[in-house]
């Protein structure tokens, strides 16, 4: 066995081609460039077939990696596809944008000596390659069982949900509140990370599994989770992710030039400020950026800014290095197109201009003191530090909160005191009878695949009540 | 979805009617919400306070002014052609009560968002006086409508070419002066509101205002719409459009509708060559 472990070895894990850093800063095309077919097969002969696969309990999804990776080295990329098919509607998005190091590939045995096998390149590869190639076949469908399920949100997890429910037979549709699927897909997370057109050609395959999808409809106005129910529905699905942003609340936080994130990446990403004025929908373009916050989302901003032509890019954060919530990868990438780091920096309040324009922020430098709650060393000021730092557009990248809009207008739901849904953590189940909750609004702001398992597990669920009843 | 089923040119042409179909928005829309409209693939998402819904026939009304590119983009559409999107019903619903003798002050477009809220007031029975004013007798819309939705109706223009000479606020003080007022409504221009509001302080007479933000998701997303009320910073979309115009920060909030001026400039110089070319 361990001769055949270092035979294997000799293949070095394939890198994945990407823009080079000079280039990509300036454009919004995607940074990797994916897989060729040859180097595709080529990283799937790394897979050891595992007979207890540890990177299976790494995929939130479980999906029969070594099955699908050995399609891959067979040169079957249909079949490779189909298989991951059977737990993931989502194949491109997920290869793209989660988090491998810490999943699937943070418990591949070949990590524990060398490099893991590239399992989200392999998985966007086939995805990519069924799209290019593919034949348009689906995968099997149960037989109609008469049900119907609303899913509320078509973000990642309730497209997860929705997916799986059209598998299983149950009649489902999907409400969404913007004018496009894909919730933090498509407004949050940039082109250049996540091509849109692979957000609605993944939809657009549940389309044609079935699901019926219906945008513009926000449900807490246009219509109730009740009506939903007096509609006919089963079963309700909330998965509406964590939309309400948290500023900072100092003064000047009004003046223009001055984003929350959600704002500023809504702007560029769903309604394409980026291309103005060729689409309608205008951004501040600065040349003088601060970022502020330190997470994923913090670092699309800079990026996105530094895309829209920005001279000078600032993270701003009010921890160190150490603290910095975003992957690592991220920050790579960040550092890469000249982004800076203004590290145990935190701002007091935000100067304008006489034409209400922001000019500077005013900042403290912190230390670092004892842990918080949250286990991080709590950043303390340092006495008479103050300074200002220049800067003509602020994106406030601070987290978010849980958006009220449905919560307040629904009834019998059960919240947190930080207004999330209570749900059953193994089965999605919330505290009103035939509604399942997951994702964001329920954990606060996680990652894309967390809302995705979760929908995994709220599917299963619903699906037994289906079957079988609460 | 989303047809234009009726289309009218008011004020000159300056100022657009369209009734739409959109049952789902009619069904449940109250007076003082609104939606958010996108005309077409590359179009932005603009606001409007709906100025009138027929759930039976499923549609509802809008009135705006033509003052930009998308405006232009929308008095563009003819009866029979769609908007791509129409979003709603958003925000609050104005909060009707009995009170007594209430004020329904309206500027410009204003009145349009003014009307269902007038009409309600009156339909539960207040004694509503309405003010409506414009800057000519040419650019003044509704006052049919607002006369019928009214107990009493004063018009006035700037210029003195139809009823009052003089602005909207002279006639509010006259009534404030002699009638026992138990709320002033006032929607319109940021500076009419602001100077409303300025004479009802005087007399401490409770003011409602309708916030124009610049918005883009409508639904408390993003926080666009942010405004200051009373100190605090409120989203105009989910906590709004109306507010207690006696909290409202009216410089703040115009300064953040000039935000986007020179774009806006950009964007209609860019369509109007496209059109003269086209």
């Amino acid at each position: 066995m361990a001769e055949t472990t270092e035979k294997k070895e000799k293949v070095p894990r394939q890198p994945m081609p990407e823009q080079s850093a000079e280039v990509r800063r300036r454009n919004f095309e995607e940074v990797p460039r994916g897989y060729t077919a040859e180097m595709a097969m080529k990283e799937a002969e790394r897979c050891l077939q595992c007979k207890n696969p540890a990177c299976m309990n790494g995929c939130p999804v479980s999906i029969e990696i070594p099955a699908f990776i050995k399609h891959v080295k067979e040169g079957d990329f249909t079949k490779a596809v189909r298989k991951i098919w059977e737990r993931n509607a989502l194949p491109a998005v997920c290869g793209r944008v989660c988090p491998q190091e810490i999943q699937c590939e943070g418990l591949c045995i070949l990590g524990k000596k060398g490099e893991p096998v590239a399992i989200g390149n392999l998985e966007r590869f086939v995805a990519d390659w069924e799209r290019a190639n593919g034949k348009g076949d689906l995968p099997p469908k149960a037989e109609p069982t008469g049900k119907r399920v609303a899913v509320v949100g078509s973000g990642p997890s309730g497209l997860t949900v929705a997916g799986d429910l059209i598998l299983k037979g149950h009649d489902v549709t999907i409400f969404e509140a913007f004018h496009k699927p894909g919730g933090v897909l498509v407004y949050g997370i940039p082109e250049f990370r996540l091509p849109k057109e692979i957000v609605y050609s993944e939809v657009n395959f549940l389309e044609r599994l079935g699901a019926k999808l219906q945008c513009n409809s926000v449900v807490g106005r246009t219509v109730s989770v009740d009506e939903l129910f007096e509609e006919g529905f089963d079963a309700v699905y909330i998965g509406v992710g964590a939309g309400l942003p948290s500023f900072l609340n100092i003064p000047g936080e009004n003046l223009i030039g001055i984003y929350s994130a959600n704002e500023y990446l809504t702007r560029a990403n769903l309604m394409k400020a980026y291309l103005f004025p060729e689409y309608d929908t205008p951004i501040v373009r600065g040349k003088d950026v601060a970022v502020l916050g330190a997470g994923n989302v913090a670092m699309d901003s800079a990026r996105t800014a530094m895309r829209l032509g920005a001279d000078r890019v600032r993270i701003v954060y009010r921890r160190s290095r150490d603290e910095m919530p975003a992957r690592k990868a991220e920050i790579h990438h960040a550092e890469e197109e000249g982004i800076e780091f203004h590290l145990l920096t935190a701002p007091t309040r935000f100067i304008g201009d006489e034409n209400g324009r922001v000019k500077a922020m005013e900042c403290l430098k912190m230390e670092l003191g004892e842990p918080d709650a949250s286990g991080r060393r709590r950043p303390v000021p340092v006495e008479g530090s103050k300074f200002t730092l220049d800067c003509d557009l602020a994106v406030i990248s601070v987290g978010a909160g849980a958006n009220p809009l449905l919560t307040r207008s629904t009834e019998g739901l059960q919240l947190t005191k930080w207004g999330y849904i209570i749900a059953d953590p193994e089965t999605g189940k919330t505290t009103k009878k035939g509604v399942w909750a997951g994702g964001d609004i329920v954990t606060g702001q996680a990652t894309v695949i967390l809302a995705m398992g979760a929908g995994r597990m709220a599917s299963d669920s619903i699906h037994k009540y289906l079957t079988w009843g609460w | 979805m989303f047809e234009i089923l009726k289309r009218q040119e008011m004020a000159g042409g300056t100022v657009v009617l369209n009734e739409i179909s959109a049952p789902a928005i009619a069904r449940k829309a109250k007076p003082g919400q609104f939606v958010i409209l996108k005309a077409n693939e590359t179009g932005e998402r603009i606001p409007l306070t709906m100025a009138d819904t027929d759930p039976k026939k499923g549609t509802i009304t809008i009135i705006y002014q033509v003052v930009g590119k998308s405006t232009t983009l929308f008095k563009s559409l003819q009866v029979g052609e769609r908007f791509q999107d129409v979003i709603g019903p958003l925000g609050q619903a104005t909060h009707l009560e009995k009170l007594g003798t209430v004020v329904c002050v309206g500027g410009g477009t204003g009145v349009a968002v003014l009307h269902p809220i007038t009409r309600g007031l009156k339909e539960i029975g207040n004694r509503v006086i309405a003010i409506i004013g414009a800057r000519t007798k040419d650019l003044l819309i509704l006052e049919d409508k607002m006369k019928a939705a009214s107990n009493e109706l004063h018009v006035c223009t700037d210029d003195g070419s139809y009823g009052h000479h003089g602005f909207v606020t002279d006639v509010l003080k006259e009534i404030l002066e002699k009638e026992d007022v138990k709320m002033v409504v006032g929607i319109g221009p940021v500076p009419m509101m602001k100077f409303v509001c300025k004479v009802t302080e005087q007399y401490k007479v409770k003011t409602l205002v309708s916030l124009n933000a610049i918005m883009v998701d409508g639904t408390g997303m993003c926080g666009c719409c942010r405004v200051t009320i009373g100190g605090e910073t409120r989203f105009a979309c989910v906590d709004g459009p109306e507010f207690d115009g006696h909290k409202v920060d009216f410089d703040e909030l115009s300064q953040r509708l000039n935000a986007y001026k020179e774009d806006e400039a950009v964007a209609m110089q860019q369509y109007a060559c496209k059109c003269q070319a086209g």
